[in-house]
């Protein structure tokens, strides 16, 4: 259907010029037809229907709920209440604030070397930090070596954590009458498909940004970062990789089983690699972990080591919350 | 006054602390009370980068084979902001997932309002 200021050909037969690119070059150039509209918007797949009925009934709950929580010209115990409340935490509120501002007041000024807070521990770690654990980075030769026992238990924190958020909000397939399972209504149905802008750019950037998380953690030991921060960072490119591209995609990538068995074993690669060197070092035995030159990044013993398993942790723990907090499945 | 006026960051630390409280003690949705308890948390952290700031010194990455007392800050309150960032996150992840709970049981963040529904229930 030739509209207006549609570009013809003289040479070829219309149907054979159609296809070609100048066609659809001058098509666009004359404003005929935009290639966006109807491209890239977003769209769901279903459209949702409201169901006028429960809206109502809801909304009419709601209203008689809010009269009676806050009738407050009927309820004078209510109003009384509410007010001598507000009074009572302004004034709580302000008095904790100054209390604990005095104490600022009174507390050693900051900046100076020669607080209680700089006694000797800090001090043993900066000068021979280097040497017991073989990281350039102090603070995390401190959390990996000194303290490991202390990182390993924030690791089961958000492993515990992880857990406690899929037993609340794990959505149960439901058994129907004939045995077979209903299926449970997820947002995938309803997921955009075609968002051209975000899969662009997602595209460019999830590799950048989880090859970006890989070397933050491998370079734990040698420069600012380590397993905490380089995991949530590749935790952040696998949720751009999923509101881009949809479960289908990552669905390949990364169930409920690849959680189950990546946290499960890096917490015990760490559990085991710890346990190894506490023993040694309890019972005074050479350890036979060589801490390489510092500097290197096949250096520091078994930090790295730690490192990578605490990374794999946080990165699983990230990108279940999301997945836990959007769907209630994987 | 004492050293209030060089403790600055320690008592801007006190005051975000005291505003996350109030929000805790002043607000009815569950979720601003989450927000009050994260941005208590923020408060902790100021405190400790506060208290382990040394004028003058860098991070204690040694560089260039460095290693007096002298010339870094003190290493232990980054560690003790890490446990606690990770701790954070956890503990808000939990209290969101019992909100959408609570929320998914009575339709309402206001807690005023599921405690009436509990009580019209007989709880």
């Amino acid at each position: 259907m030739p509209g207006r200021g549609m570009p013809m050909s003289r040479l070829k037969p219309r149907s054979e010029y159609e296809k070609t690119g100048s066609f659809r070059f001058w098509r666009w150039l004359a404003g005929s037809r935009d290639p966006y509209v109807g491209e890239v918007e977003m769209k769901a797949q279903i459209p949702k229907e409201p169901r006028e009925l429960t809206i109502r009934e809801r909304m009419q709950e709601r209203q008689e709920l809010l009269t009676r929580v806050y009738d407050i010209e009927n309820n004078k115990k209510i109003a009384f209440f509410h007010r001598i409340y507000v009074l009572a935490a302004v004034v709580f509120c302000l008095c904790f604030a100054g209390i604990l501002v005095a104490m600022v007041s009174m507390l050693p000024p900051t900046g100076e070397a020669d607080r209680p807070v700089n006694n000797e521990v800090p001090a043993r770690y900066i000068e021979s930090g280097l040497q017991e654990t073989g990281a350039v980075n102090i603070v995390t030769g401190m959390i990996l070596d000194y303290r490991a026992f202390d990182t390993f238990g924030e690791s089961n924190v958000l492993f515990a954590a992880t857990t406690t958020v899929l037993i609340l909000l794990h959505e149960k397939k439901k058994k129907r009458e004939d045995g077979t399972f209903e299926e449970i209504p997820s947002d995938r149905l309803l997921e955009p498909k075609q968002d051209a802008i975000l899969q662009a750019s997602a595209t460019v950037l999830v590799p950048v940004i989880i090859l970006f998380g890989i070397y933050v953690i491998l370079n734990g030991h040698l420069s600012p970062g380590g397993g905490f921060s380089g995991g949530a960072i590749i935790g952040a490119g696998l949720i751009l990789y999923l509101s881009a591209f949809g479960f289908e995609k990552t669905e390949k990538l990364f169930t409920e089983k690849t959680y189950k068995y990546v946290s499960f074993g890096a917490l015990t690669t760490y559990c085991l690699a710890k346990s190894y060197s506490f023993f040694t070092g309890a019972n005074h035995l050479e350890s036979h972990i060589p801490l390489g030159t510092p500097g290197a990044i096949l250096s520091s013993g078994l930090i790295l080591v730690l490192n990578i398993c605490v990374g794999m942790v946080v990165a699983c723990t990230m990108y279940t919350f999301y997945v836990m907090f959007r769907k209630g499945d994987f | 006054m004492g050293n209030l006026l060089v403790n600055y960051g320690e008592a801007a630390a006190m005051i975000l602390f005291v505003i996350g409280f109030s929000n805790l003690l002043l607000h009815k949705n569950l979720i601003k009370k989450i927000i009050g308890l994260n941005i208590m948390d923020s408060a902790i952290y100021l405190f400790l980068a506060e208290k382990g700031y040394i004028a003058g010194r860098t991070v204690p990455i040694v560089v260039d084979g460095v290693q007096s007392v002298e010339a870094y800050i003190n290493p232990i309150p980054a560690g003790l902001v890490l446990t606690g960032i990770v701790v954070s996150v956890s503990v808000s992840a939990l209290m969101l997932s019992l909100t959408i709970r609570l929320y998914r049981r009575y339709h309402t963040l206001d807690l005023d309002e599921i405690s009436t529904l509990l009580k019209k229930e007989g709880v």
